[in-house]
Order: structure tokens, then sequence, then C-alpha cells
């Protein structure tokens, strides 16, 4: 075939592919297709519910209410002077949206092999769509925390919200990030071998305990807090609480530090799902 | 210069049969092994051709192997073959649900495929928040949509559903509404699979039309997968044969259906066993389901009688406790009718019996079929029961021309006796 000739497909289907082929022209084609699962999943949450959205925030004031009790109280762990209940609820609003995140990208290739088995779409909008899906969920529990942020601001002195608020977009796409790539490095592991899917439940349970969530960094020795650090999300949440409430030892360079890791983990997750998506439908 | 839509380059597809466990662990690190030394994929080498009557030596099959073909812009295209020949896979590939083994395919414009379809759409939407979800899941863009919104939902027949959930749907007017949105996707080239085309008569017919327009009027490339001889002749120009993974033939519509209702080489249509169906009552030897007329290498066509026949050995002196009931399922696996020797009181002998059982002619519909076999004691109690234990597909064998070229509904399609009084 002349090089002329070949010029002229509008597309080719290959055996073999680049290792690292990222089609970003291809997704913004499908943006719309993003936004139709986005509201997708929208809709079909509160149909046939009485309560709605309250559901949203049913989930985080029963856990902040269990772990003042059994943390706070039974513990006695010390929350950095800042009152108890906006504490732990700045934990647990960004954690959710993290965790939930991760779990959903990495069952993405399992949960829709059927949709996947029929017809083609950039692979990749999927867990993208999860992404921002979750936003909203997190974003009905934020108007809690903000509420409850704002309630302490005005009778309670301990708590000084800042200018770092500015950066939450910021801590959020590292989150998403973050929850993408681990995700999407699980989800194409785990399309032909199914035993790392037993790993990430309980991975994500030790990743909950090995972040500041319910104590603050305060509290650890100089030792354990330098390991600590090494968790990209610990000065993504030091920050997230230093911005509301006004506590914690956080310092820019380690968001910073975050940034590169989660950048390099991003690259991992999508370089491995792009090999994997191709023809995953087979071993499923 | 005509115009190439699509180009086939060595197209191969290799599947791995079994269970994935440790065993594919190793050979996969085998690969790995072998491609970080920029050596060949030691997998690739074996493998055999895809017939499903045999049993194969080798864990790995190849469900296309090598295939090459060009088709021109503004074609419609049939592709014909027996259930397994990787009709299927050819279209899946095209699709891009998953990637080939080896080869290359060069495409020209934008690929629309009627695989399945429906996929994705969500229950607890309406048919409007569906029609929207799906046609993007098929690559359409919203404002596209918008402008064929009015069309798509004209086409369904469906109006005053539109804003009720799907779910509360009949499968008729579910299936209308999916078939409405991917036929009215704007691309150049259509794939269209038949067994799909469901749905009661009429929309059928409209389904069919449409698909004609496609190819005659708006200069689209079709391609249409069918076991339909006589819709492949009248809808399609160009033909292409696959045979166990390979493509054995490829040109005009009309040789390419009697290539293959001349068929050769249809091994499934007959099973010979060895010992795998015996124990100390009886021993199953043969069965083999072909034309009356015909030999059992040949297609089985509609329009003639097909006969069933079974060898089975009887060890037990006490013959006329024992029946032979057979289970036919259609292509959705769906249970049909059953039939039995047990409702004649057919006594078999002891020692070999050869049973012949006829289906009279214009009996089953075309499409794909298979048979579950029971043998059982007393009229009561099945002692052996082999699913699937062979399967056969039912072609069209010639209609009118200028009569309805559709799939008919239904499986069976009966002659009955009219009269005027």
């Amino acid at each position: 075939m002349t090089q002329e000739k070949r010029r002229q497909w509008s597309e080719q289907i290959d055996a073999n592919t680049p290792l690292f082929k990222l089609n970003l022209k291809e997704i913004w084609k499908y943006r719309d297709l993003l936004s139709m699962f986005v509201k997708r999943d929208f809709v079909t949450f509160y149909k046939q519910t009485i309560l709605g959205p309250i559901w949203f925030f049913l989930q985080p004031v029963l856990t902040t209410v269990t772990y003042v009790i059994i943390f706070g109280k039974i513990a006695g762990l010390s929350t950095d002077g800042t009152p108890k209940i906006a504490f732990y609820l700045a934990g647990i609003t960004i954690w959710n949206y993290f965790s939930e995140v991760l779990t959903t990208t990495s069952n993405v290739f399992t949960s829709n092999a059927t949709i996947f088995g029929k017809v083609y779409f950039p692979r990749l909008i999927m867990p993208l769509s999860i992404v921002v899906s979750g936003l909203m969920k997190f974003g009905i529990q934020f108007i809690l925390f903000l509420s409850v942020v704002i309630y302490y601001t005005y009778i309670d002195i301990r708590i000084h919200p800042n200018l770092w608020v500015l950066a939450t977009p910021i801590l959020l796409l590292l989150m998403a990030s973050l929850a993408l790539g681990l995700g999407m490095t699980f989800s194409s592991l785990t399309s032909k071998y199914k035993d790392l899917t037993f790993l990430l439940s309980f991975g994500i349970q030790l990743l909950m305990y090995a972040t500041p969530i319910i104590y603050p960094t305060s509290l650890l020795s100089p030792g354990l807090k330098q390991i600590m650090s090494l968790n990209p999300l610990t000065g993504i949440f030091e920050c997230f609480r230093y911005a509301y409430l006004g506590s914690g030892n956080f310092e820019p360079l380690m968001l910073a530090y975050s940034l590169i890791i989660i950048f390099i983990i991003l690259l991992i997750g999508t370089f491995i799902f792009n090999k994997v998506e191709k023809s995953f439908v087979d071993t499923v | 210069m005509s115009h190439i839509a699509i180009a086939a380059e060595h197209i191969s597809k290799q599947y791995r049969l079994g269970m994935i466990g440790t065993g594919t662990l190793s050979h996969d690190l085998n690969r790995w092994w072998h491609a970080i030394r920029g050596k060949e994929d030691p997998f690739l080498k074996i493998g055999e051709e895809n017939n499903r009557g045999i049993k194969g030596e080798s864990d790995y099959v190849w469900s296309l192997k090598d295939i090459n073909f060009e088709i021109e812009a503004g074609d419609a295209v049939g592709i014909i073959g027996r259930n397994g020949a990787g009709k299927s896979t050819l279209l899946k590939l095209l699709s891009k649900v998953t990637k080939p083994t080896t080869g290359r395919f060069n495409i020209n414009g934008r690929i629309a495929s009627l695989l399945e379809v429906g996929t994705g759409f969500h229950p607890e939407m309406t048919g409007r928040e569906n029609i929207y979800l799906n046609g993007a899941i098929l690559g359409m863009t919203k404002k596209e949509i918008s402008r064929k919104f009015d069309e798509i939902v004209d086409f369904s027949g469906v109006e005053r559903y539109v804003d009720t959930p799907v779910k509360r749907y009949s499968s008729g007017m579910y299936v209308r509404l999916a078939f409405a949105v991917a036929a009215h996707l704007e691309s150049e080239i259509l794939i269209v699979d038949e067994v799909l085309a469901v749905g009661d008569a009429e929309f059928q017919k409209k389904c069919l039309s449409k698909m004609g327009d496609v190819s005659n009027g708006e200069g689209r490339t079709v391609l249409f997968v069918s076991h339909n001889m006589a819709a492949v002749k009248t809808l399609c120009k160009k033909g292409i044969v696959l045979e166990h993974g390979k493509l054995v033939f490829n040109g005009s519509a009309g040789e390419a259906v009697s290539y293959y209702l001349k068929g050769d080489n249809q091994q499934e249509n007959k099973k010979v066993f060895g010992s795998e169906y015996s124990n100390s009552i009886f021993s199953l030897k043969e069965i083999c389901i072909k034309n009356r007329a015909r030999r059992f290498d040949e297609p089985i066509v509609q329009d003639d009688e097909i006969e069933l026949f079974t060898e089975i050995e009887l060890f037990d002196p006490n013959t006329s406790k024992y029946h032979i009931t057979y289970h036919l399922y259609n292509e959705l696996g769906e249970a049909m009718f059953s039939f039995s020797t047990a409702w004649d009181n057919l006594t078999l002998n002891q020692g070999l019996n050869k049973l012949v059982c006829i289906f009279p002619k214009h009996f089953l519909q075309s499409g794909a079929f298979s048979l579950s076999l029971f043998v059982v004691e007393d009229k009561r109690n099945a002692i052996f029961i082999e699913k699937d234990i062979i399967t056969f597909t039912v072609v069209d064998g010639s209609r009118e021309l200028g009569t309805y070229m559709g799939r008919e509904p239904g499986f069976i399609r009966p002659y009955f006796k009219w009269e005027i009084q």
C-alpha cells in the first residue's frame, strides 16, 4: 500500500497498539456521553426514594457521632483543640469522596462488562464519569460540613477558616486523581485475575487509618510522622483541615510532594488501563 | 478510483478456552518474558481452527484466521456462515469491542453497529432520557440527538410513553425504541446483525426497508449478518462466506449464497460418539440432523422435511421401560417444545436402534436451534440428560421474489391449510 493511500483512512484498528497512547481528542468528542452518565447517576439515585438526598446527610452525621463517642470520648484522642464534631466531619467528608471514587473505579471493568462487551466508546469515559458523579454526593455532604463550620465560627472562637479554603478545588482534584489512578490500576489488574479484589476492601480500610482522619498528625512521634508523610493523602487532609478549621501542622511542601506522587500514580494507572481496555472483554 | 470503506489485512483472533487460573498465569508470564526479549508470542504459533464438533487438542482456538477483504464504499455486503464460523467475532472486532490478535483494519468513515440494540438503557429512566443516553453511548453528540429526536420517536412509535420509565415498557416497545436510536445514527458504515431484528412483523418490515434505504438511497456501506438467504440476496450486492474462522468465499451476494447452500464440511450436523455417552443401560452412538433429501454436510433448508437420526444401543433386556425424549431450544435458549418416543409407545429393540424422527417441511423457522437429549425410564425418571447435544442452523431456501424478505416473527413457521367456505 502506498504512503499516499494510507493517509486517507479515517481510522485504523490495529492489533499492535503503541504502549502509551492517550487519545484525548476522542475523549473530548465523547464529552456528551460523560455528562449523560453523570446525569444518569444523578437521576437514578433519587428514583423511588422518599427522603432522596437526605440519605447523603445521614451517613456522615451518624459516622461523626460514632467517631465522637469512640475516638473522642472513649479513646480520648486529641483534636488539636478544635470542636470534635467539626474535626471528624472534615475528615469524613473528604474521605468519603476518595473512598467512593476508588471503590467504584476499581470495579469499572467487571461491573460494566456487559456494556463494554457490546459497544465501543473510549473506556476512560466510565471512570471519569465516576469521578464527576462522586462530586455530587460530595457536594451535598460538603454543604453539611460548611454549615457546621459557619455555625462554629460564630459561636466558638476555636476555629479559624482562612484563605487556604480557596485551595479546595485543587485538593479535590488531587484526591480524584489519586483515586482514579489507583482505581484504574486495580480494575485493570482484576479484569483477568480476581485475586486483588480481596486486597482492595481491607486495603481501603487500612489506608483510612494511615491517613489523619480520626487523629491529628501533631499526636504522632517524629518518627511515625515521617512515615505518615509518605502517604500522599496526609498533605491533602492536613491542608483541608487547616483551611477550614485553622488547626494542625500543615506545610505547603507536603502538598507539593502529594502532587508529584499522585501524578506518577495517575500516569501508571492510565498506562495499565490503556493496555488492558482493548481486549479485557475476552478475559473478564 | 473506487473508494474503499473497510480493508481487512491479515485479521486473526485467538481465544483461549477453559478456565482462567494458575495455568493461564504461567502462559501470561511466558508471553511477557518473550515480549521483553523482543521475541514473538509463543502462543500465536499454536491453536487450531474453531470447530466445536471436534474435541480439540489445544486450549487455543483461532476464531478468525488470516482474514483479508476489501469493501467498497456504498456496497451492502452480506456476511454468511454457520454458527461459530466467526461472524460475530468479525463484527466485534469491527465495532472495536475487542481488538484483533494480529492484523489490521483500515476504515474510512464512522462505523455504527447495531450489534446489540438498547445497550446502556437504564430501566429507571424515561424513554426521552434513554434516547439521549443510548445515542451518546453510540457516539452521537447531544446536538445531533436533539435534531433527530422527533424522527426517532416517530420511527419507534412510542410517542405516548416518552416520559415514562422504560421499565414500564413492553418488550416490543423497548426494542422499537432502541432500534430507532441506532438506526438514526449518522454514519458512513452500518453493521447489522439480523438476530436482533425482532419485534412484530410491521416493525421488522420498517427496519429492513430502513436498511434498504441506507444502502441504496443514502449510499452508505452496510454489513449485514444473517441466516436469511433471501434477505441477503435481496438487500446485498456482495457476499462473504466464513467457515471455521476462515474466509472461504468473497464475491457477489448471489454466488455467495449458492456457495454457502452447496456447503461442504458441515460436520456439526452429525455427531459420532465413542464411549462418552455409555453406561450399563445404553450407549449413544450417533446423532445426525439433515434434510431428508440432502446430505448431512449440506445446510438444512426450511422448505424441506428435516430428519433427526439417533443411533443408540440398548443393553437392558427390559426395553419397553426406556424412551428417548428431545427438547428443542431456540437461539435465545428458550425451550420451544419436546417430543418423545414415549408418546407413540414406541418400544426400542435390545441392541442397536436406528431411530428416525421427521419434522414436516415448512415447520421450523430459519435460525439456530439446539436439542437436548433425555433417556427416560418408566416415563418418569430421566436417567440421562445432555443439554445442547447437537446444535444446528436452519436457513431459508428460497422465497418468491417480490414477497416480504424480512425474517418472519417467531421460531416455527408452519403452513396451515386455508379454505374458503
